[in-house]
Order: C-alpha cells, then structure tokens, then sequence
C-alpha cells in the first residue's frame, strides 16, 4: 500500500514536465542562438520588408534582416532581464518578508498591510514611474519590474511563516527558545520552499511579459538592441504589409509566459496532491475485492412502523471496492438506533446513505433502503438518477441531518435565520415571519438564549456549542420523521457534549422522532439510544439492545475490545469502575492494529488479525450472521456460548500467531 | 469567538480601508513628487528645451520652484495638488490638469468596461465548469477548459491585442483597429485587455467553486435539497467570491496597466499613450500628473472590491487578522 501510494506521488506531472521541457529549451535557445544566427540576425539584406518565404521563414524588416534569426537571437537578451528582475524581486521580497515576520507583532501588522498596499498597485504603472526617473532603458524597466515583483514575496513568505508558525513543531521550538530568525531559516524557510518557488515561476512568467510589454512600448530595450517586446513593436507597425514579422515575437512571448506558467501550476499540483491526502473519495488503484457472501436468511422482522429499512446495504467507490458492505438493520418508530466503530468502519457513509447524502463519487446501492411514512409511499433512498421536487421535498422535510462539525456546517457567508429557515421556506412555502417565528420556537427548545438575536448573527458570532445546538434547532424544525445525527459530539467538549445528548433525548421524547445516532464513542451510545450496532470494516458485527451491552452481554470480540477501550465514569463495574487513564494499568486496553484499508479487507473476518480470540477458520470464510433473538445478532465464528474472550492489554507485539496459539 | 460587538463591525472596517487609502494616496504624492528630484540630470534644463541658454535655464529653475529648498517644493506641490493645479507640460505648455481631464475618460470607460466583462464572463464560466465536472465527470472538457485558459491567460494583452488588430480589424475588416472616433472602436481594446484576466479568473472561480463544494456548510445545504439555482447562487457564489475577489482584485488593479499597455496598439487616446508619449519626451510634469491619477484610479478600484468583500463576508469586516 505505502509502496503503490510512493509510486503514484513520485509520476511526473505532465504539465510540470511540459513547463520544465519548454523552459530547457528556451535556456538552450538563449544560449546558443546568438553563436549561430548572431551574424545572419544583424545581416542587412537587399530585400527588405520580405513576406514570409523558404528562405526567410517570417520574412525581412526593414533593412532586410531576418526576422526568424532576430527572434532567435533575442531569446537571450530577453530571459536574461527576466531573469533578472524575478531575482530583484524573489530575493528582496523574500528578505522583506523574513524581516516584516521576525520583527515583532505590532511591526508585522503594520508590514503587512503596506504591502498589501504595495500588491494592489499595478506594477506596469511603478514600472513606467521608475522609467521616468531613470532615463527608459533596459536598466531602469529591470529595476522596475523587480520592485514590482517583491510585495507579493514579501507578502507570500510573511503569510507562509505565519501559517507554518502556528504548527506544532515551531511552537515547540519557539517554547524552547530558538530566536526567530533561526526559527526561520531552520523551520520555516524549509517547509515553505514549494510555494515560494511556485511564485517564482509565475513571477518569471509575469517578469518576461511585463518586459516584454515595456520594450512594446519603447520604454525598455533600445536600438540597436533588440528583445522580443521590442521586435513586436516593429511588427505592429508593419501589420499591413508583413503581418508575418508579429508572428516571431507574439509566439515566442507566449510560448516563454506559457512554459513558466506550467512550471508554476505543476509545481502547486504536485504540491497539492502530497499534502491534500483529505478522507475523501482516494481513487483506490485496485479492484473491488470478492464481496463477501452475505450471511443470508437473517430473520429481520421489520415492524410496520419502522421509520427507516435498510436492507443489505453497499457504497462503493467509483472503482468497486465497497466501503460499506452489506449493512442490514432498521429503526423503528420513536427509537434510537446507535452505529458505533472506529473511523473507517463505514458508519458515517451508511448515514450518509440513509440521508441520500453521499459525498460525490460513491454510489450506494441496497436491496432495500428506504424511509416509511404511514401517510406515504416508501421514499427510495438509494434509487439513481436525479430527485424530482415531491422527492426533494419529502428528503428535505422528513429528515433532519446533524453535522459532525458545527462550526463548519453552516455557511459562513449567510446569516443563521436564513439558514435556518431556509427548508421551510423553501420546500413548505412558510412565509419569512412564521418560518422566523418557529425556528425561535426551536431555539428556545435547544435553549439558546435571545433566539431573535441569534437568528441575525453569522455563524462565527456563535460558540461551537451554540452552533451545534442551532444544528439540532435547525433539524427539528420541520418535525421530521427521523433525525441523522453524524457524530454530533465529536467536535464538542465534554460539557458541552452531554447538553447535545441531553437536547437529542428531549427531541426524541418530545416528537418521537426516531434517530439514527452516529459515533466512534461507545460509552456514548450506550448511554443515548434504545438499540446499538456495532460496524467493523464496512460491515455489521453485531447488533444489541443498548440494556444488553451495558450489562455486560456484548459477545463479539470487538464490541468487547471497543468496550474495554472506554473509560466509564459509573461505578457500576467492579474492575473498569473508577480507572484513571493515566496510571492504566492495563484497564483501559487500547485495541492493537487498525482496521484494514477497504480494499484490503481479507477473504475472512475482517477482525481477525487484531482478535485476540482468533480461530483458523475466522481467516478464509466471513464469518455467518448468526441471529440470537430478533433484533439480536452477531457476526462471528466464536461458539456465543463460549468462555468470556479475553481482551488483549496494551498494544502487544506478535498477535496473530500468539492469538492463534492461545486459542488453538 | 466573542459574541456580537458593540460597536458596528464596519466602522472599524470604513476606517481601515480609509487608512489604506490615504496611504496609498500620500505614497503616491511623495513618488510623484521624487520623479522630479530623483531624476538625473537638471530638470530645469530638460523644461527648457536643448537649446536654451544657461540664463533661459536659470530663469526656468526659478521659475519651476526648482531653486527653493526640496522641503519648501514639496509644500508647494501638495499645495498645487489640493488646489488641483498638476503644472504645465515641459512641451506643449498645456495645462496638465486638462490633459488628464481630456485623457481620462477614454482610459476609465475602457478600464470599467473591461472589469465589467472580466466579472461578468469569468464567474459564470467558471462555475458552470466546476459545476459539470465535480467528482471527476466530464474529464475531457475540464482539460479544453484548463489548457484553453491556461494559453490564452498567459497571453499578455498587446500580443493578444496585435493579434485582434491582425484578424479582426485587417483581415476580416469588422472592426475599426484604431482610435476612438465610434462605438465600435471600444470593442477591441476592451476584448484585448480583458480576455487574458477572463482566462485567469474563470481558472480561478473553478478551482474556488470545487473548494466551495466539498465544504461542510455546502453539504448541509445539498441536505436541505435545494433547487440547483439556490443551491449554487446562494449556497456557493458569496463564498467562491469571497476567495476570487481577494485573489482577481490584484487582476482587476492591474488591468489599470493592461489599458495602458493596450492603449498603444489601438492608438487609444487614453492616459496610456499620452504617459509613454511624455516618458520618451521626458515630461515630467505630464509623468506626474498621470501616474498620480493612474494610481489614484487603481485605489479607488481596490477599495470597490473590497468594499464589496466586505459586503460579501462578513468575517472580512471583522478583520481578519484575528482569526487564530
């Protein structure tokens, strides 16, 4: 995995590749050009304002020179003064932003806004002032663009350090006193370097027009010198007559602009791509494993006043591989259904599928999931294809999503109210006084104080604790039939944590509004919902009354691992009753490994290499979903009736063969 | 973090853009004020012309102030400033105060107009791209659009403009190539100077719209099933635009000198070509003149837009910089 993942960052990016090529060949060009059509560029011929031929290729100028060679021969001089003035600017920008950084936080504010000031002024305008001072030459336009050039240096390496400051590792090495200089050159300088060079690039590209564009105006380059700017200029003249003496110095500009530019873009690309590795959709380079046979004839009776039927759910990736694998279960009127695993088990993408809210890319489908309604027809939640306005409305109305993140999940650029009342509005045609009306109902309800208020602020006027409150307000306001809830207190801290639960409860008894009730908490879940599954590796492993796994009747081995892995407050264990993380002593038992990658799950029991209970057969066939009870099951080789699995301490070394040996 | 502010957000914003301002504004007096006394060589004798006598020189130094202390000129020249007295032209003795009123109208209409099409062409195409192919649909036209912007982006206006001057104006004859004795002239040079930052902007309105919608706040309102207009007006534009416009406005700024560069191949009679004009006849009192009104144009632009991001996020009237 690491290996394919090493190759795939290391291909070449074809547009780096393309920009890098370009620009070799131009540095070449501007080498050798002057040696060998040096003579024939300065040669005056009888022919002069020549059409393009055999012989010259974009005709004569004037004095009958060959236009092809000019162009060639002025490669140089025209890198050469682009070059030079990216340097201007890359090292004086850059030694301005170092300073304006190291300098301390009230100089830095100020630093930073002049050159702000500086970039938003437009550098041909500088340009053609410092041409005014100076006398217009090549000098004076280097000079000029160069300066031009350095605020967005300065700016660039003041916005990086400062960005690269806040991590971690620089605050260490600040706590340990490196000064600040040091702690540039030896921190900051390093890990910013990518972009710094990227900018060079663009200011290579924006250097060599800008010139360009000078010597067009007659400011820059004189004669008898001659860049490409300078060539062109000539060439708009004679427009009418040789509209081929243009074409040189139009394409060659281009051409430079262009390779520079795709030297830039690589360079962000390939930067983009090695650090934004987001949970997103990776597109996964093999193919989907077998899926596993489903354990069939799991007896699920269904009540009739199931909210929410999922029957053998999948998601898949664009590719195949499914990350959720055959996902059974139902929620039934007023009940609380807790999905619990570790990251990467697939309970958020069966939310998100119970919601019609898959990320884009994944697909889900299912032999059944479907949201009921006495009053309606079953809506299909997993049917392709796009949603007509009936649809939209019913998905809108019935269901009321909590996001993990509060302080991402509201848009920062619209005030609450609309935000909140934006479904009624829009899919109930309430109008904005009873939407407004209601949705203070609501806010009173999560207890938010001076609701009116609050419906006027913007998001980020709100705690995280408010915002997730307004979250739940903002899901209840429709009276939906269930209510997703994606780890609603990840995010929170733990006071704040028990008011959302607490807020969820009263929902739940107030309306009877049936949950689906996400979280990586187990202690949590215990706590909150009515029943319990348990997901491993995209599938169910085992599925509980919440009453059944706070006493202590969990039987598969995760569910235990997951279990024992928690903290509980209530003294109501003899052993985990009041443990404290810190001496652990073996009672809070982290589960060693991690969960495989979903195109890597093996043939058998997902679990198996981190079971301390592991059999031979748990390898090579998946493990049947054996149905104790209705609403009751397991998916495990493990005899149910079996000794108590003991549950591995610590993070140990060597756990399949020992696991196995133990057991066999 | 903190809960509503007393005071209203965007007094501290009005006073901080107004800062900028006149910073901008009193940088731009002193550089234009230092053209005349950086300059090598004796102003007074380039004002007096190549063939003066030394008393002519003398009598043009007095007459120019040029005699007086550099801190007594500079009181002078804010002085003429506020009374808006620019001086005369070393050349043509014309009034410069008339020569800006005479040339600036040609080089903000096309400048306006040019921004005006940018924004108009630039964010719709760029969300409709990022909107067709999310998820990685529509490969082939996400690259036509990258390699097609990404050309003509980094095309600079003149050579764009020599182009359109060759194809549109000679060759087919459509279009007038130069002045601006009609209407039509303007469509040329408009197209010259905004093509390029279209190109830029749509590339950089795609990439915000697809950072735009992978966000939390964005899925939220895919949850709320909207209607496609609301969702991607409402739900994404403010928020893309936030992100373009601190990006585009230094486009937008720096069009300023597009126009000025596009000015000499339509033979515009904008300030453009009259700045190089007097640059190569060293006019110094021209130079001053249209730099400090060129640049005083170029603010005025950047405080639009930021007046608008204002507008657009209220996070941005709160400043920034507070934020972790």
């Amino acid at each position: 995995m690491t290996a394919t993942r090493v190759r795939k960052r290391a291909r070449p990016n074809a547009m780096l590749v393309t920009g890098l090529v370009g620009l070799t060949a131009l540095f070449v060009l501007a080498v050798v050009a002057p040696w060998i059509w040096g003579d024939r560029a300065d040669e005056l011929g009888p022919s002069v304002h020549l059409g393009s031929s055999g012989e010259h290729w974009l005709g004569t100028d004037a004095l009958g020179r060959d236009l092809f060679a000019r162009t060639l021969v002025a490669t140089r001089l025209t890198l050469e003064l682009a070059a030079l003035a990216t340097a201007i600017a890359s090292i004086a920008g850059t030694v301005l932003g170092t300073l304006i950084w190291v300098s301390g936080p009230r100089v830095r504010a100020v630093g930073l806004r002049v050159v702000d000031v500086m970039i938003s002024y437009p550098a041909v305008i500088l340009a053609l002032t410092i041409a005014a001072i100076l006398d217009p030459g090549p000098k004076a336009c280097v000079i000029a663009i160069g300066v031009a050039g350095c605020p967005s240096f300065a700016r660039l390496t003041a916005n990086l350090a400062a960005s690269v400051a806040g991590r971690d590792f620089v605050a260490t090495a600040r706590l340990l006193g490196v000064p600040s200089l040091r702690l540039m050159r030896r921190h900051i300088l390093p890990n910013i370097a990518e972009p710094l060079l990227v900018l060079v690039s663009v200011s290579f590209a924006h250097s060599l027009m800008a010139l360009s564009g000078l010597s067009f105006l007659g400011l820059g380059v004189q004669l008898p010198d001659y860049d490409w700017g300078q060539l062109l200029s000539t060439g708009l003249q004679s427009l009418y007559t040789n509209p081929a003496e243009a074409v040189g110095p139009a394409v060659a500009i281009v051409l430079a602009g262009l390779s520079a530019g795709f030297v830039g873009d690589g360079l962000a690309a390939r930067a983009a791509s090695t650090s934004g590795n987001s949970a997103a959709v990776k597109p996964g380079s093999r193919k989907a494993s077998a899926s596993a046979p489903v354990a069939t004839g799991t007896d699920h009776s269904v009540p009739d006043d199931a909210v929410l039927v999922v029957s053998d759910l999948r998601v898949r990736r664009p590719d195949g591989t499914a990350l959720v694998d055959g996902v059974t279960f139902h929620i039934g009127a007023a009940e609380i259904v807790g999905v619990v695993g570790e990251s990467g088990s697939g309970k958020s993408l069966t939310a998100m599928a119970a919601a019609r809210l898959l990320p884009g890319g994944l697909r889900a489908e299912a032999h059944a999931l479907e949201l009921r309604n006495p009053g309606a027809e079953p809506l299909a939640l997993a049917a392709p294809g796009r949603d007509g306005a009936a649809v939209r409305r019913r998905l809108a109305t019935e269901i009321g999503i909590v996001y993990q993140d509060p302080s991402a999940s509201f848009n920062p650029a619209l005030r609450l109210g609309g935000q909140l009342t934006e479904t009624l509005r829009v899919h109930l045609g309430v109008s904005r006084r009873e939407a407004r009306e209601r949705a203070v109902e609501q806010l009173e309800f999560v207890r938010i104080v001076d609701p009116e208020a609050r419906l006027r602020a913007y998001p980020h006027e709100l705690s995280g604790g408010m915002r997730q409150r307004a979250m739940i307000a903002s899901a209840l306001l429709t009276r939906p039939r269930l209510i997703i809830a994606d780890e609603p207190t990840t995010a929170l801290d733990v006071t704040v944590q028990a008011e959302v639960l607490a807020l969820l409860r009263a929902a739940n008894r107030r309306d009877g509004t049936a949950m689906l009730f996400i979280s990586h908490d187990i202690g949590v879940v215990t706590d909150l919902c009515d029943r319990v599954l348990v997901m491993y590796a995209g599938r169910l492993v085992e599925e509980l009354t919440a009453a059944e796994l706070r006493d202590g009747h969990a039987r598969h081995p995760y569910t235990k691992a997951l279990l024992a892995a928690t903290p509980r407050l209530e003294p109501d264990g003899e052993a985990d009753g009041k443990l404290d993380a810190e001496t652990g002593d073996g009672l809070l038992a982290a589960i060693p490994g991690r969960p495989p990658q979903p195109d890597e799950r093996p043939a058998g029991c997902a679990f198996a290499d981190r079971c301390a209970a592991v059999l031979p057969v748990c390898r090579d066939t998946p493990p049947p979903v054996r149905v104790l009870a209705p609403g009751r099951t397991v998916a495990c080789h493990l005899p149910e009736t079996g000794a108590p699995v003991p549950v591995q301490a610590g993070p140990k070394a060597g756990r399949h063969d020992a696991a196995v040996e133990a057991v066999g | 973090m903190a809960v509503l502010d007393e005071a209203p957000p965007w007094l501290g914003f009005a006073a901080r853009r107004l800062g900028g301002v006149l910073l901008v504004l009193t940088a731009l007096v002193v550089i234009t004020f230092a053209i005349v006394q950086l300059m090598p060589g004796d102003p007074a004798r380039v004002a007096a012309g190549a063939n003066a006598t030394p008393d002519q020189i003398t009598r043009m130094r007095h007459d120019l102030g040029l005699d007086r202390s550099v801190p007594a000129q500079f009181v002078d020249y804010v002085g003429n400033l506020l009374h808006g007295d620019l001086g005369r032209s070393f050349h043509t003795q014309e009034n410069v105060a008339d020569i800006v009123a005479d040339r600036l109208p040609y080089t903000a209409e096309l400048a306006l107009l040019g921004i005006v099409v940018i924004l108009v062409v630039a964010i719709p195409l760029g969300m409709l791209v990022a909107v067709l192919c999310q998820n990685g649909r529509r490969r082939r036209l996400d690259g036509a659009f990258t390699f097609v912007t990404g050309f003509v982006g980094s095309t600079p206006e003149y050579v764009l403009g020599t182009l359109l001057v060759y194809v549109v104006g000679i060759k087919l004859g459509w279009l007038p190539v130069a002045g601006a004795a009609t209407v039509d002239a303007l469509v040329l040079p408009v197209v010259a100077i905004s093509l390029g930052p279209v190109c830029t902007i749509a590339r950089i309105v795609r990439r915000e719209t697809a950072v735009v919608l992978g966000q939390d706040y964005f899925r939220t309102a895919r949850g709320r099933r909207l209607p496609a207009r609301r969702l991607y007006l409402r739900h994404a534009l403010p928020n893309l635009l936030t992100s373009t416009l601190t990006l585009a406005g230094l486009l937008l700024a720096g069009l300023l000198g597009g126009t000025v560069i596009a000015e000499s191949v339509f033979a515009w009679p904008g300030l453009g070509t009259r700045v190089v004009e007097a640059i190569t006849q060293r006019d110094l009192p021209v130079v001053q003149g249209v730099v400090l009104v060129l640049g005083s144009l170029a603010c005025l632009i950047n405080l639009l837009i930021d007046v608008v991001l204002g507008l657009l996020d209220p996070r941005t009237l709160s400043g920034k910089a507070a934020g972790s």
